[in-house]
């Protein structure tokens, strides 16, 4: 199909016929519910398979996006989805798939249905059953990159879609993967997390981390296994997921995720019960052929990249005399693998807006530049952002220009004002609290391009409930909302983080009401100022000082 | 000003058909604005749910509730953060929802 870039896994007629054939599915059930012969009890779980929720406005429809990954006629699809059935916008999340907030149920199986046009659909995007398969937004261009996650990540995809064995788990259940030396997976914080690394001779193997995960009971994954071999890399999820599916308790819906029998049973006799199911399931029946490998991997070969200087000569002068831009250019892109290309991080998050929120003619726009810059592939990052992957350095400017059209300049990408937020009371009927407002408020009070660069690297990560979409726990300033008799109430920690240094952030002192959250966030960062050493970012001053010297700070005590 | 009205009550529901955020109202009819919403007390607001999930059987609506609320001027307003947001749209977008003159 003509949409179809490299870089983009294809579906084949198999593939399209089961989407079309689902759709129908879907269809005849949306009739038989309006109809009356089905109950909302006997519907509910059949519309989760579809990615479709009901939260507090409307019916939420939550797209898969896999690992990220977009074409631009995907993204154009999605933009006129959103205006033909929606309110002109989506939410892109930070699961790198994009919500829908205003559906209405019955246009459901026509947006199916577009969506099935472009190779997309909406299946596991809810239930007990496997997630879509997150990754490294850089992948494939990545200068630190070892191994191309993509290529593992399809394979995954392929394996956990409709895995008749794994639909009804004890929970949901998220993988990631990353193959660069920076994890920008967040892979500590999932059910399984993978290290794809080169063992040497073009051989791959994988580190795997089990156990991971936020919410109501926070834990880093463990290490479960080192150097695991790519042919078994199958086989062993496969043991992984069969041993929770079998153990992982179904009594208690806050304590079913892996991270619980992890935490219950201990990694070593997990381990033990794993290696076992292993090896009695390795064999041809879930070897990875290296032929099935590199038959995935072509899917994922280099656009056809110039033969450019590392030094661009245009770029170098735009530099000189943009401040402005060099300031983006700076802070929005990063190094990539081929020679006078740069990696772009599209920020959602503008001063004062809403973290994830991309407009439909913002998507237009987006699709656009992505045809005109970076071979008509995109990504969607887990903070809640769009990548260009595969920039001219020569094109930068002319990029960011096309950018400052349509408000997607921002040049914040890892500061203070590029904040996780989850859509919290204003949208999601399990928050407790709003978190939007806030992160737009902090966003607001630092948008000052001067003072963020000052500020340097500050994740701040806000949820709206126990639940933790916005990944509080490992926020370097992390803001959980909840009720507290009926009045929203945010407690602050600092400290943590996703990355390589994976760490949990700590309560930094008393719960404060929604109108002390954004004063108290600069109190801290104030804190931070005043304490930091030379060339220390924010998280890396918690991690010296403790959080004692923070407290004392933003709240007057030591208690 | 709002005055102290413990224990009162509406019955709210989304619509099964759009997923709109719809108040019990007069004649058990079900409508898009709180402020029109019926309130009832005691053992008239548990028959009025009762009510309500009738029609939920009969595919009008899905997931009818109790909802928690104050007399202001002689209307309902929700007492907790959750259902004023549901009652108005998105805090965020005021261009949203009931409190921009949408039905949804």
């Amino acid at each position: 199909m003509s949409h179809l870039q490299a870089g983009h896994y294809q579906y084949d007629e198999i593939d399209r016929r089961f989407l079309t054939e689902r759709v129908e599915q879907f269809r005849r059930q949306v009739e038989r519910r309006i109809a009356g012969e089905l109950s909302e009890a006997e519907f509910r779980p059949i519309r989760l398979m579809n990615g479709l929720y009901l939260q507090l406005h409307a019916y939420m429809l939550r797209v898969a996006v896999p690992y990220g990954v977009l074409s631009s006629a995907q993204l154009r699809q999605l933009a006129s989805i959103g205006r033909q059935y929606d309110r002109g916008y989506g939410h892109f999340t930070t699961r790198q798939n994009l919500q829908f907030n205003w559906i209405k149920l019955v246009d459901v199986p026509a947006i199916l249905n577009d969506l099935a046009k472009v190779d997309m659909h909406a299946i596991q995007t809810s239930g007990n059953c496997i997630r879509n398969v997150t990754t490294d937004q850089f992948a494939g261009a990545a200068a630190d990159e070892v191994v191309d996650p993509r290529v593992y990540a399809e394979i995954i995809r392929q394996w956990s879609t409709l895995h008749p064995e794994f639909t009804f788990l004890p929970r949901k259940f998220k993988i990631a993967i990353t193959g660069a030396t920076t994890d920008r997976a967040a892979i500590a914080i999932h059910d399984v997390g993978i290290r794809a690394r080169a063992l040497g001779q073009g051989a791959v193997g994988f580190d795997i981390f089990v156990g991971g995960g936020l919410g109501r009971s926070p834990f880093l994954a463990k290490s479960l296994r080192a150097e695991l071999p790519q042919a078994d890399l199958l086989a062993y999820l496969e043991a992984i997921l069969r041993i929770y599916n079998q153990y992982g308790r179904r009594d208690n819906i806050y304590k079913a995720r892996i991270k619980i029998l992890v935490h219950e049973v201990g990694i070593d006799a997990l381990r033990e019960q794993i290696d076992a199911e292993f090896e009695r399931i390795r064999g041809p029946k879930y070897r990875l052929d290296p032929e099935i490998v590199e038959s995935i991997r072509a899917h994922f070969a280099s656009p056809p990249f110039e033969d450019l200087p590392a030094k661009s000569p245009a770029f170098e002068a735009a530099l000189a005399r943009d401040a402005v831009f060099a300031r983006w250019a700076e802070i929005n892109t990063v190094a990539h693998r081929q020679a006078g290309y740069a990696a772009v991080t599209i920020s959602l998050k503008p001063p004062g807006g809403i973290p994830g929120d991309a407009t439909s003619d913002q998507m237009d726009a987006v699709a656009d530049l992505a045809e005109r810059f970076s071979f008509g592939e995109l990504r969607v990052t887990h903070e809640q952002n769009l990548v260009l992957a595969h920039v001219r350095r020569d094109d930068l400017r002319a990029l960011w220009q096309e950018l400052g059209k349509h408000g997607l300049d921002t040049a914040n990408a890892g500061l203070i004002g590029d904040i996780i937020a989850c859509p919290g009371l204003d949208y999601c009927a399990l928050a407790s609290a709003r978190s939007i407002s806030l992160a737009q408020q902090i966003s607001a009070r630092f948008a000052d391009p001067e003072q963020q660069h000052l500020i340097g690297e500050l994740k701040i990560k806000m949820s709206g409930c126990i639940n933790a979409c916005g990944h509080h726990h490992v926020g370097h300033i992390g803001v959980l909302g909840v009720d507290k008799h009926g009045v929203e109430t945010y407690q602050i920690t600092v400290g943590g983080s996703a990355a390589d240094d994976a760490v949990l952030g700590a309560v930094v002192g008393p719960a404060v009401g929604y109108d002390e959250v954004v004063a108290k966030i600069g109190r801290l960062v104030d804190a931070y100022l005043e304490l930091r050493a030379p060339g220390e970012r924010f998280v890396d001053t918690v991690a010296r000082l403790g959080v004692k010297a923070f407290r004392e700070k933003a709240y007057g005590t030591a208690a | 000003m709002a005055r102290p009205a413990d224990g009162l009550k509406v019955v709210s529901a989304n619509r099964l058909d759009s997923g709109a955020v719809v108040w019990l109202a007069a004649d058990d009819q079900w409508q898009h604005h709180i402020a029109v919403a019926s309130v009832f007390e005691g053992a008239t607001a548990e028959a009025a749910l009762e009510r309500a999930k009738a029609s939920a059987a009969t595919g009008v609506v899905v997931d009818p509730s109790l909802i928690d609320v104050t007399l202001e001027n002689g209307a309902p307003r929700a007492v907790r953060p959750r259902e004023r947001i549901r009652s108005l749209g998105p805090s965020v977008r005021a261009d949203l929802g009931v409190q921009a003159g949408r039905r949804q």
